[in-house]
């Protein structure tokens, strides 16, 4: 009896939830008039506006529907972080140029629209690209060769989301074992517990071995990190919806650490292996550059392929959409839902494979530098 | 007619991927069958494999995406 009464409140309460979501799109999907929007759930609201817009003529007329182009802008980066509608976060510009260090809100663009001018010099947003205008009104070349943009960009602010996530998770379940010595593990401490368990035991230890302790932290940070990412990057409203981890920066800083820690603590054997390899010595021209191509081309492949797999999923989920576009007509749109909730599930997977496969083939590569010969 | 070309691109380093992952899949299968006891440690080092051929196609299908944008 207890039992049916619990699920009757949980049954109510998904009809609210369900209620509310249904409710928040149907308000907001006039409120899409263009297809601008980061994110995938948001997409879809934005079908039905655009199907209708295209079905009427609309006020944008017959404007052509160009999928490549909303699938790129989609998964780049940006100066400012989208909402809904024509509600977009602003995010601050940071740029470093001849006349000097500016910062100033990119609101001041309005979408582009606007120019700004700061005390030093004014600028203008061009596809996403901050560039100096002159004073004849026409985008200053040569300046804007010399400005360095290191703005806190859409990526860089949902990177900030997810630090600050992992922060406030990894601190309350590190104060919970201290204040907990001995006793068994509650509430998120038992949600944390099997992974970080999972990362020592499967990965650090069968790959590593003996002195894997010392690597737990940077495998650690980089699998939480790299999954806290994947799955905020599918997150289709506010904090997530940044493409953090088809990023190649970023996966570029990533593997990154991986040559530095596997090439720091590589031994004597791992050198010898590279710089004077068990083979005759005639074949030494040959072997040598190809290992220490192989230093740089085992993080190289790290890169690409964090890279290439978030990048591509958010491709497809992304093309799946636009088919209601290509077709012109809302029959397509419970097709393409269809097929997106299938890829999204399907990237919920590759979220954990990605971190996992990233996190298993650095403790590979520190496993071979550290490796004892005898 | 870039598009198309990069297009053919990506799906030429597809096939190549898929004759690859099946192997590997294929070949897991088997030995899980032969020995279900070490099923967990042939998941492992299937999905390493899996990744490493995926990462090659993947190279593929960033330089078709590449060919696309140029």
């Amino acid at each position: 009896m207890d039992c049916s009464h619990v699920f009757k409140f949980k049954v109510n309460r998904l009809i609210v939830v369900f209620a509310l979501f249904l409710a928040f799109f149907s308000v907001a999907s006039p409120a899409f008039a263009q297809v601008d929007s980061a994110v995938v759930a948001q997409d879809t609201a934005v079908v039905a506006a655009h199907a209708e817009e295209a079905a009427h003529g609309g006020e944008h007329g017959s404007k052509k529907f160009e999928p490549t182009k909303v699938i790129m802008e989609h998964i780049a980066d940006s100066h400012m972080w989208h909402l809904w509608g024509h509600t977009s976060l602003p995010l601050p510009v940071i740029v470093y140029t001849q006349a000097g260090l500016d910062v100033f809100s990119s609101g001041n663009f309005h979408h582009g629209e606007h120019d700004y001018t700061s005390a030093k010099n004014t600028y203008r947003l061009v596809e996403d690209q901050v560039k100096i205008v002159g004073a004849d009104g026409q985008i200053d070349e040569a300046a804007t060769a010399h400005l360095y943009d290191i703005s806190i960009t859409k990526n860089v602010a949902a990177m900030f989301v997810a630090v600050a996530l992992i922060l406030i998770v990894f601190i309350s379940v590190a104060g919970a074992y201290k204040k907990r010595v001995g006793k068994s593990p509650k509430g998120l401490q038992s949600l944390i517990e099997p992974i970080i368990v999972f990362v020592r035991d499967d990965i650090a230890k069968p790959n590593i071995g003996h002195g894997y302790a010392k690597f737990m932290p940077y495998l650690l940070t980089v699998f939480f990190f790299i999954w806290i990412n994947n799955m905020l990057g599918l997150v289709p409203i506010f904090p997530g919806g940044a493409n953090v981890t088809g990023n190649i920066a970023l996966t570029l800083v990533l593997s990154l650490g991986t040559l530095l820690i596997v090439n720091l603590n590589g031994n004597k054997y791992y050198w010898k292996h590279i710089l004077l390899p068990d083979v005759p010595w005639w074949l030494y021209p040959i072997m040598i550059p190809v290992e220490l191509i192989g230093i740089i081309s085992k993080p190289f492949a790290l890169m690409i392929r964090l890279f290439a797999n978030i990048t591509a999923g958010h491709i497809i989920v992304l093309s799946l959409i636009s088919l209601i576009f290509i077709f012109e007509t809302l029959a397509m749109a419970p097709v393409s839902i269809a097929f997106v909730l299938f890829m999204d599930v399907l990237e919920l997977l590759v979220a954990f494979l990605q971190a996992f496969i990233f996190t298993l083939l650095t403790a590979l590569f520190i496993g071979m530098a550290v490796e004892e010969h005898h | 007619m870039v598009g198309s070309i990069a297009a053919i691109g990506a799906g030429l380093a597809v096939i190549g991927a898929g004759i690859g992952i099946g192997q590997v899949g294929g070949k897991a299968m088997e030995g899980i069958a032969r020995q279900p006891e070490a099923a967990s440690k042939i998941q492992t080092a299937m999905i390493i494999a899996a990744a490493l051929i995926e990462g090659a196609a993947l190279f593929g299908v960033v330089v078709s995406l590449l060919g696309l944008q140029v």
